[in-house]
């Protein structure tokens, strides 16, 4: 007879186990790759349309060339929620908790995972849209440039908006579990309510995610023109703003993860 | 070893598991016999830390699921049957399950081989069968090699060879000196796979006995066992009106 509780190695199982656990779940989903490959080619699809169709007699700002980064927001957004309501709808989640019965620890191993592979991600779409804007650019019509001031910032803070919208989807995706609920409010209330509840009060308008992304990340002037409103939040602001609704849903998603049964 | 004492679950005003105790003792096979709906497989998630009892606790090894260090090499569990993403491959979803208990990755590769999946465990594992699916679950609750093994219904799905065959990898789990716990709600099956048979109805235990002595009190085991749920039926009802 062997003994097996005797075999046991020292120690115990720790976050990085448990983020390679997440790496090799994300990793070897096909669709985890296709989400990846349509939010980079469409950000920088739609990069190359604006460019073609750029007008502006004083050159293309670099937000412009930015503006199909929504895209890629949304979809990182639905794989964020999908890396854990997938997880409730398959029953895989008893096998992982299983191995882990410290949901925290879980459910930071997969924001880690998550928010690192969106923010590449992100930088790809973001810094491919840039130079995509450009390159489809009229004669006399002068591309943004990487040493003009705030444009590498905007590049890099709309970017990491990707990781964040992935942090955000799987904040709620663990707090909802159901996928077409979990998606029904990231895609519905924050991206389309957007457009409601901004037209309700302007002065929210500066605080929600969408113009967030597309109207603060990617500024390079000032966030306020004289005489109109409403004023947009700094870049820095903004992404701290994104940063916080993230961290909100997370925050949720383990109070609900610690109280209810798996 | 598994102790299971005083666990209670309730849903509302309705009780699943009602101050439940019992032992799994290591070296046997312990059947888990209940009619459908009478606790079981909650008992089985309350024992692995999947849900939280309202009172009462279960221990692994003296000690709470949670408390586990490495748990998938202290316990393995097969709870539902298709407890893997339907687009992972069997390998993928076992490497990731051994990765988080660090458990050497070469050892997927052999519970594949164990359980007979190795010539599809590159394949999208939403594509398996019930039996095979069933197979992917025994792997990947062998995967740490754990002295407990807690399995729900195993047989179901599986055709009378792979019946056979669980019957007989239970037996020389046990005979390693694993505690084995496994439910059914087939008697015949609990009586050839089983040492030791715990039965329960409406989450109450019914019954910490041997198969043999159960079945000593009436003609058949299915009678014996019948009967006992019978009554814990009629009590039910009785209680209710």
């Amino acid at each position: 007879m062997t003994a097996p509780a005797s075999r046991q190695p020292p120690g115990r199982y720790r976050f990085r186990h448990l983020a390679r656990m997440e790496w090799i779940k994300l990793r070897s989903l096909r669709s985890t790759w296709l989400t990846l490959a349509i939010a980079v080619c469409a950000s920088a699809g739609i990069a190359l349309a604006t460019g073609g169709g750029n007008r502006t007699s004083g050159g293309m700002s670099v937000s412009n060339t930015l503006v199909g980064m929504l895209i890629g927001v949304l979809l990182i957004g639905v794989a964020g929620v999908l890396t854990v309501t997938s997880e409730y709808a398959s029953g895989t989640i008893s096998a992982t908790f299983a191995a882990a019965p410290r949901r925290l620890r879980v459910l930071a191993a997969k924001a880690a995972v998550v928010g690192a592979v969106a923010l590449i991600a992100g930088e790809a779409a973001a810094f491919l849209s840039f130079f995509a804007g450009g390159m489809t650019l009229r004669h006399g019509i002068t591309a943004p440039a990487l040493s003009q001031p705030g444009v590498l910032r905007a590049i890099v803070l709309t970017g990491a908006s990707l990781s964040l919208a992935g942090l955000f989807g799987l904040g709620i995706g663990t707090v909802i579990r159901h996928t077409a609920a979990a998606i029904t409010v990231v895609v519905g209330v924050v991206f389309v309510g957007d457009e409601f509840i901004g037209q309700l009060d302007l002065a929210i308008r500066p605080y929600l995610p969408l113009d967030i992304v597309s109207h603060s990340l990617g500024a390079t002037g000032p966030a306020c023109l004289p005489g109109t409103a409403p004023c947009w939040l700094s870049p820095w602001n903004g992404l701290a703003m994104l940063a916080g609704y993230a961290v909100i849903a997370l925050f949720l998603g383990g109070l609900v993860l610690t109280r209810r049964d798996a | 070893m598994i102790e299971v004492r005083g666990l209670t679950k309730r849903y509302g005003s309705a009780v699943a598991v009602d101050r439940l105790s019992f032992d799994v003792p290591p070296g046997a096979v312990t059947g888990f016999l209940g009619l459908n709906g009478s606790g079981k497989s909650t008992t089985m998630r309350m024992i692995l830390g999947l849900d939280a009892p309202d009172a009462g606790h279960a221990r692994i090894g003296g000690q709470a699921y949670r408390q586990l260090r490495w748990p998938l090499r202290e316990a393995g569990g097969l709870l539902e049957p298709r407890a893997f993403h339907p687009g992972r491959s069997a390998r993928a979803h076992l490497a990731a399950l051994a990765a988080g208990n660090a458990i050497r990755q070469s050892r997927v590769d052999e519970v594949l081989e164990l359980v007979g999946l190795e010539s599809v465990a590159r394949k999208r594992a939403g594509k398996f069968s019930l039996g095979m699916a069933q197979r992917l679950g025994i792997a990947a609750a062998l995967l740490g090699d754990p002295a407990v093994l807690l399995l729900d219904e195993p047989v179901n799905g599986l055709d009378p060879e792979g019946i056979r065959w669980i019957r007989g990898l239970l037996r020389s789990l046990a005979a390693e000196g694993r505690a084995v716990l496994v439910s059914s709600h087939l008697i015949s099956e609990m009586a050839l796979m089983a040492d030791r048979l715990v039965v329960i109805g409406k989450g109450r235990l019914l019954a910490d006995t041997t198969a043999a002595e159960l079945s000593s009190r009436t003609p058949s085991l299915e009678e014996a066992f019948l009967q006992l749920a019978g009554d814990s039926a009629q009590y039910q009802a009785r209680n209710m009106s």
